[in-house]
């Protein structure tokens, strides 16, 4: 059973409290409270445009940047403030990863370098051999070690599209964070990619706190342990997935996940 | 009686001819510039011109080494201002797009690259030459360098916008710094464009003869000291066209072909990079629905 197994209590909770952000003159989240447990993977599911990957841009501070964006509410990993005025932003984009939902892969760089490229904007000196083993273990985390240890220098973009964003993983799991984002890492790829990151997100449970957004019901209820079902910029309900699934408590949610809207 | 088809089939065949009579048209002037170059230039072309100072009038032989040397140093300087300065103003334009000092710049730019360069020699005859009191490649340099900056820091902008906003939201949700995102992944994602650009400002520069009338100012001699009057093709050239020597005129055609091919040679450099960049960014083209893991 699920349920049952230990957190690491390296694993912080993900809480989000009346959170509100947008554009200027254009609301996207609406007072929104939800919490992702520790070292557990919390699924976000809601129709197009009710503002799922907001929601995560809001949990790394990447929505700030958009031109007009604007945020309110609170934030925490563990205990720390996302928005508190002394947060560093670097330091806290080092303890939480994100995963687009195209494959980003750092295009003039290598394999082995764009695993790289995170932990040397951390470390300056770092021993060589360190460094590779570190790649290692994320590339092999990721589920790509054997598929690219004899191309490790070789352009990342002579990889294949599931191969690039199983890349883009190890690449954000290199730097051990605490927190793993993950914006429809699936979306742009085919039914064995999927499966295989699937597979990986399972096996990061206890180390690192998953917060994945997905279009895909099937993959929510199949890797989840919390679903969160977001319309129109808030929480319609929050439970454990397979009781969101079964039995949902709100109407909209079941006329959402049986297919009758979005 | 015509069908559909053939009347279709015949605007499709008299559109490709007329926009075949406009290509030939707009080549016309340069196959007869290049042919003009290669009948009164060829003939002067030996190694001697590409090893030798200018002769005195009269005086057989001679070339024109002082003006290819002076004409590199020249671009030299030129490129040394406004690579630094054109590359670091193109990314603040690009990163802070709407910003009104941002605008201001933008529109200063656009104002400065369609100036007369003329004016930049004035300008730089006023701020150097004047106050130094004498003629120097310092001055020509720097004329250059203002000519091209503003296309280096708009072209480098092109470049910088080109850039995927996902590879550099990617880079900031790694944990990168600002400087560290805009150096190491969009100036280098960016970089075969930029460079591309570096080479058509070169051929700008290296081709420019007004702004080095009253500042580089021409030398008969060697000098490779900058704050002396240096030569220079195009004021080489220049000079001898006017002159009343037929040596030194058919010398003048010589110098407009060597022009021509150091042009050539860093416009097919700049062609190379560009086919190098086609394809990186062939390969950033986002995959979607690809039927392979």
């Amino acid at each position: 059973m699920r349920e049952t197994r230990v957190t690491n209590a390296a694993a912080p909770h993900v809480r989000l409290v009346h959170l509100s952000a947008g554009f200027a003159g254009r609301s996207v989240l609406r007072t929104l409270t939800v919490e992702a447990p520790a070292g557990r993977v919390l699924a976000i599911v809601g129709p197009s445009g009710c503002g799922k990957s907001t929601v995560l841009r809001c949990i790394n501070r990447l929505h700030e940047l958009d031109e007009g964006a604007f945020v309110s509410g609170e934030v925490e990993i563990g205990a720390f403030p996302v928005y508190a005025s002394t947060t560093n932003v670097v330091a806290l984009r080092r303890r939480v990863g994100m995963v687009f939902q195209r494959p980003t892969p750092f295009v003039t760089l290598s394999v082995f370098d764009n695993v790289a490229a995170g932990i040397r904007a951390q470390r300056r000196d770092i021993a060589q051999g360190e460094m590779e083993s570190l790649v290692e273990v994320a590339l092999q985390r990721a589920g790509l070690w054997r598929e690219v240890v004899d191309r490790l220098f070789g352009s990342a973009m002579a990889l294949s599209g599931g191969q690039q964003q199983r890349l883009c993983i190890a690449r954000a799991l290199a730097v051990q964070p605490d927190v793993l984002l993950l914006d429809e890492p699936t979306a742009s790829l085919d039914p064995m990619g999927t499966q295989r990151i699937e597979e990986l997100l399972y096996d990061l449970r206890d180390t690192v706190t998953v917060i994945m957004v997905t279009h895909n019901m099937q993959q929510a209820a199949r890797i989840s342990d919390v679903t969160a079902f977001l319309l129109d910029g808030g929480i319609v309900e929050c439970a454990p997935t397979r009781q969101l699934f079964t039995t949902p408590s709100d109407a909209r949610t079941e006329a959402y996940i049986t297919g009758r809207f979005g | 009686m015509s069908t559909r088809a053939q009347r279709r089939r015949r605007s499709g065949r008299l559109m490709t001819g007329l926009t075949w009579t406009a290509a030939t048209v707009a080549i016309i002037p340069l196959v007869i510039i290049l042919a003009h170059l290669l009948v009164n230039g060829l003939g002067q072309l030996t190694p001697t011109f590409f090893t030798q100072l200018p002769s005195p009038p009269g005086v057989h032989g001679g070339g024109v080494a002082n003006a290819i040397v002076g004409s590199i140093i020249l671009v030299a300087i030129a490129m040394t201002i406004a690579v630094p300065v054109g590359v670091g103003a193109g990314l603040y334009l690009a990163e802070h797009r709407r910003g009104r000092f941002a605008q201001v710049v933008r529109l200063l730019a656009d104002v400065l690259s369609g100036l007369p360069s003329i004016v930049l020699g004035i300008f730089a005859w006023e701020l150097i030459v004047r106050p130094s009191g004498h003629f120097s490649a310092w001055s020509g340099g720097i004329a250059l360098g203002l000519l091209v900056l503003p296309l280096v820091a708009r072209a480098t902008e092109e470049m910088v916008r080109l850039v995927p906003v996902a590879l550099t939201e990617a880079a900031l949700a790694l944990g990168f710094s600002r400087w560290r995102t805009s150096l190491t992944v969009v100036l280098r994602t960016a970089m075969p464009g930029i460079v591309t650009a570096m080479l058509i400002a070169m051929s700008r520069a290296a081709g420019e003869t007004a702004p080095l009338l009253f500042t580089a100012f021409g030398n008969p001699f060697w000098s490779l000291d900058p704050a002396r009057p240096i030569a220079a093709l195009p004021l080489q050239i220049y000079a001898y066209a006017q002159s009343p020597y037929d040596e030194w005129r058919a010398q003048a055609w010589a110098s407009a072909l060597v022009l021509l091919i150091l042009v050539t040679i860093i416009s097919v450099a700049g062609r190379a990079v560009v086919r190098a960049r086609a394809k990186l960014l062939s390969a950033v083209t986002p995959r979607v629905g690809r039927v392979d893991a």
